[in-house]
């Protein structure tokens, strides 16, 4: 049961970027191109996500414990520090420079395309250097 | 090149990737962020106890475009416009900052914004702003 409600989950997630679009690098850098081919469908998939995801969250946390887990990992942490705007900004650059984020592009690889291929590659690659950098003691995902 | 603007299906598909965010939250009690569940599968430190449910995660990212062009018979558009030196670049930032910051579009912009995280909604400001300027920089500057 466990297994095949994560699997949905998996399969929702990369439905809902298919169907809004956001596959498709060129629909994620029209929706950055603000003096260009401006493109907002980006900041309704936001929204539409936000919107099941908000009450979603607050009904779920209403329960003492999730359903196969014995607490919620929530992040905890509410200070601003230089790791979390650098590496922010820096994700930015790359999510222009491509148009890809993680999900699309592992949702996109068996569209076969060489360019996702690639990107993903090195994207794994950038994952554990960052990994190998960032000190364990200050490691708290966030996601 | 232009795209269509697609108000419904994007809403649509938004509001799917959100009812993913809350059956992993029912279930597991973590955020749906794609940086997160991928980085704790790769050394070093990886996250042994929740791998099979890692890779269960992401084997079902992975068949949503197949089961996509199976039922509906048609190939979701894309267009990648960067080159593959410029792909590279951006993997490697895009999973390094992701790390770095400890989230990306998902974990930081729709999980973290539905939450209320102060840090998620710097965190998504931050990222929008340097992609914005990204864009501008390759689309207007270098680019024309």
């Amino acid at each position: 049961m466990r297994n095949i409600l994560t699997l949905i989950s998996g399969l929702l997630f990369g439905t809902g970027l298919i169907l809004s679009g956001m596959a498709n690098p060129a629909k994620v850098q029209n929706f950055l191109d603000l003096f260009g081919t401006w493109d907002p469908s980006l900041a309704f998939v936001m929204g539409g996500a936000i919107m099941v995801t908000m009450p979603g969250f607050w009904l779920v946390q209403k329960r003492a414990t999730p359903f196969f887990s014995d607490m919620f990992h929530m992040p905890t942490r509410t200070d601003f520090d230089a790791r979390l705007i650098a590496g922010a900004a820096t994700f930015g650059v790359g999510w222009g420079l491509g148009g890809f984020c993680p999900g699309p592009a592992v949702t996109s690889l068996p569209l076969g395309s060489t360019g996702t291929l690639i990107f993903i590659a090195t994207m794994l690659l950038g994952m554990m250097a960052a990994k190998y950098v960032a000190s364990p003691s200050t490691a708290q995902q966030e996601t | 090149m232009e795209t269509e603007f697609t108000p419904i299906t994007s809403l649509l598909g938004g509001a799917l990737i959100g009812l993913s965010a809350v059956l992993l939250m029912a279930m597991h009690g973590r955020i749906a962020g794609i940086s997160g569940i991928v980085a704790r599968m790769l050394p070093p430190s990886a996250d042994k106890a929740g791998l099979p449910q890692g890779i269960i995660f992401v084997f079902g990212l992975l068949i949503a475009a197949p089961l996509w062009i199976a039922l509906t018979g048609t190939i979701p558009d894309q267009v990648i416009s960067a080159g593959g030196p410029a792909l590279a670049i951006a993997g490697l930032l895009v999973g390094f900052g992701s790390v770095l910051g400890n989230g990306c579009t998902s974990g930081h912009g729709v999980c973290g914004i539905s939450r209320g995280s102060a840090r998620s909604i710097v965190a998504t400001i931050t990222f929008m702003a340097t992609a914005f300027v990204t864009v501008f920089i390759i689309r207007h500057i270098v680019g024309s």
